[in-house]
């Protein structure tokens, strides 16, 4: 899985950067699964990317084929974090920046008498919204293709491995009944 | 360890047998609609009970906004530094230890989140979410889930509607109403739109987790892998589209095939990359009526291109309105949708439409789709709608824009049922047929009068 040096990621590598690879770490992300379960868990949606987490479970006896499908979805899950976290971000920071500028130009403080945070109705937000679409259109460009391959990719191997899971359980059964 | 293996596998082949079970318990709207519709009587109530469904959905779309998270008192400027620090908290996976630990023991920098334990009991005190939605689940396919999550995946509310205007294409058609050929149309198209709007959220995962509306679907949730969603999806369209080519006529297995490539490969990626996307989902909306058309006449006459025409322009000022209370999402989401980018064009558009809808109206007598009571009996709802698409473009606020749209999700289901009321009969086109062919035919008129 080559993620390349997309300008929507960043120079992200997997392969050379192995302190970006996801791990089920219990501190990190506050939640470590039971021992006994066999599967992968997924989190609440994070605080700046919204997506979720997945902690991908690791069998013992993972084959080449299955290891490809969960470096493939670990890889996509870090990427999406990476863009979506900064890109909510910056967007919240670039909101933030018009809001205090708009204001100031209105002679406005950023808090009212009451306290409360002014804000702008939607009308004058409207300048905002479609500038910071069309500032970002390239950039979406990019992730949209790199998305969708990825997607594509992970599904295909997901039924790679289903099916030589089927495969396997179909021997395992064969073997059984002829003992 | 690999006797656990097999229930995954077969997960696949799993869906299959529960498809039934699936469609067992969907409410039947279809039963109710095929009873009325043999009495020629769609009832308002059919058409009110999900009005009422999709305004609830809507409504607590339209009221909710996307809340910037409470932050502390700290400048909100200094957050895209603090995101940087806190990429580089690694995760890495080391080799499995050979205590045969299922999970494999993590070494290494223990970087915290700084941001993350307060931050976290913040957001979920500021998001009034479900306790249940805060915690991890185990990705593990529940049978007894199934059929919820799969309705949600196929979206199966709108589906229920594509399928009732296709009826009601069925419905206008002028030939004698044939109810097999109207259930499976119907079927048909349903199947058909299942596999699309399941082909349509597989797609969009990620922008559908940044968006209030579309982040509890099930696959943001991760309640269903994106292999079974394809299989389901599969698992619907091909029997959907077989059953309307073969059990229907090709025409209409045509028309639904295209339908299904229009909404998933040009709709949904050209939602990211151009305004015209609006357009193409219009088309998709008035494809429907006219497969219903087709399904009962089997060729794609003038009737059948003006419902698909009330259809299309219809889209917009229901659209557009709605569109306009989700600038912020679309903006972040990175959807290129007229509302953000021509503000001026979407009010314009939505209005221009609405107006097309009068003059559409007016055209069903012409060819003989309906009596002239129709557009007379039309006119006030059309010119309402009109009006509050003149408020729409004068306006340009939320509330004018909430009215245009709550008003189009009464206004199509009436006029509709209005349409239907004003079809004019196959006697009165008889009648029609016979004072022109006089002499000759005049004695066969005779004939065919006597009972």
């Amino acid at each position: 899985m080559d993620a390349g040096t997309t300008p929507g990621f960043g120079k992200l590598r997997i392969i050379e950067r192995p302190e970006l690879e996801l791990t089920h770490k219990d501190h990190v992300l506050g939640f470590s699964p039971p021992a006994h379960s066999h599967n992968d868990w997924i989190g609440p949606p994070d605080k700046h990317s919204n997506l979720r987490p997945v902690i991908f479970y690791v069998p013992p006896e993972e084959s080449p084929l299955e290891r490809r499908l969960r470096e493939a979805r670990q890889e996509a899950q870090a990427c999406n974090q990476h863009f979506w976290a900064r890109h909510n971000c910056a967007f919240r920071q670039e909101k933030e920046e018009f809001i205090y500028s708009r204001l100031k130009a209105k002679g406005l403080e950023m808090r009212d008498e009451t306290g409360q945070k002014a804000t702008l109705n939607a009308e004058e937000m409207a300048d905002f919204y479609k500038d910071f679409l069309s500032k970002n259109f390239r950039k979406h460009m990019q992730y949209n293709r790199d998305w969708y391959k990825r997607n594509f990719t992970i599904t295909f191997l997901m039924g790679q491995v289903a099916l030589a899971r089927a495969l396997r359980w179909l021997r395992w059964k064969k073997k059984n009944v002829e003992r | 360890m690999s006797a656990v293996r097999p229930p995954r596998a077969l997960a696949g082949l799993l869906v299959w047998r529960l498809k039934g079970a699936g469609t067992r318990h969907i409410p039947c709207p279809f039963l109710h609609l095929c009873r009325a519709a043999n009495d020629r009587l769609i009832t308002f109530q059919y058409f009110n009970f999900l009005k009422r469904m999709y305004v609830t959905q809507h409504n607590r779309d339209l009221s909710q906004r996307a809340k910037p998270k409470s932050d502390p008192v700290v400048s909100p400027f200094h957050e895209l530094q603090q995101l940087d620090r806190e990429k580089k908290v690694i995760h890495r996976i080391s080799p499995l230890s050979p205590a045969h630990q299922p999970w494999p023991e993590a070494s290494g920098r223990n970087e915290l989140r700084e941001v993350k334990s307060p931050a976290e009991t913040e957001a979920t005190a500021a998001r009034a979410e479900p306790r249940e939605d805060r915690q991890w689940k185990e990705m593990k396919l529940r049978l007894d889930e199934l059929p919820g999550i799969l309705a949600r995946l196929s979206k199966i509310k709108l589906t229920a509607l594509v399928v009732s205007t296709a009826s009601a294409g069925f419905a206008m058609a002028p030939v004698p109403f044939d109810l097999p050929c109207f259930l499976l149309a119907s079927l048909g198209t349903g199947l058909a739109s299942c596999a699309a709007n399941s082909i349509n959220q597989f797609f969009e995962v990620p922008f559908d987790s940044n968006m209030n509306r579309t982040k509890n679907r099930p696959l943001v949730r991760g309640q269903i892998s994106p292999l079974l969603a394809v299989c389901f999806a599969a698992s619907c369209g091909v029997p959907g589209i077989a059953l309307l080519t073969l059990g229907v006529n090709p025409l209409t297995g045509a028309l639904g095939a295209f339908n299904i490539f229009l909404y998933t490969c040009c709709y949904t990626p050209m939602k990211r990359m151009s305004i015209a996307n609006t357009w193409v989902g219009a088309v998709v909306g008035a494809i429907p009526p006219v497969m219903g058309w087709t399904a009962a006449t089997g060729s794609l006459d003038a009737g059948a291109l003006l419902l698909g025409g009330i259809l299309y322009s219809w889209q917009f000022p229901h659209f557009n309105a709605l569109s306009w209370g989700l600038r912020e999402d679309y903006s972040r989401g990175g959807y290129c949708m007229m509302s953000v980018t021509h503000p001026g064009l979407c009010r314009r558009v939505a209005l221009r439409h609405c107006l097309a809808l009068i003059g559409l109206s007016a055209a069903a007598p012409v060819l003989d789709i309906t009596t002239w009571t129709f557009p007379i009996i039309s006119l006030p709802i059309n010119l309402y709608i009109s009006y509050l698409g003149f408020r729409f473009y004068r306006d340009a606020d939320r509330s004018s824009s909430r009215k245009l749209f709550f008003c189009s999700l009464w206004h199509l289901p009436m006029l509709l049922l209005v349409m239907f009321t004003c079809k004019k009969s196959a006697l009165e086109k008889e009648d029609k047929g016979d004072l022109l062919g006089k002499g000759e035919s005049h004695g066969r008129a005779m004939e065919i009068r006597l009972p």
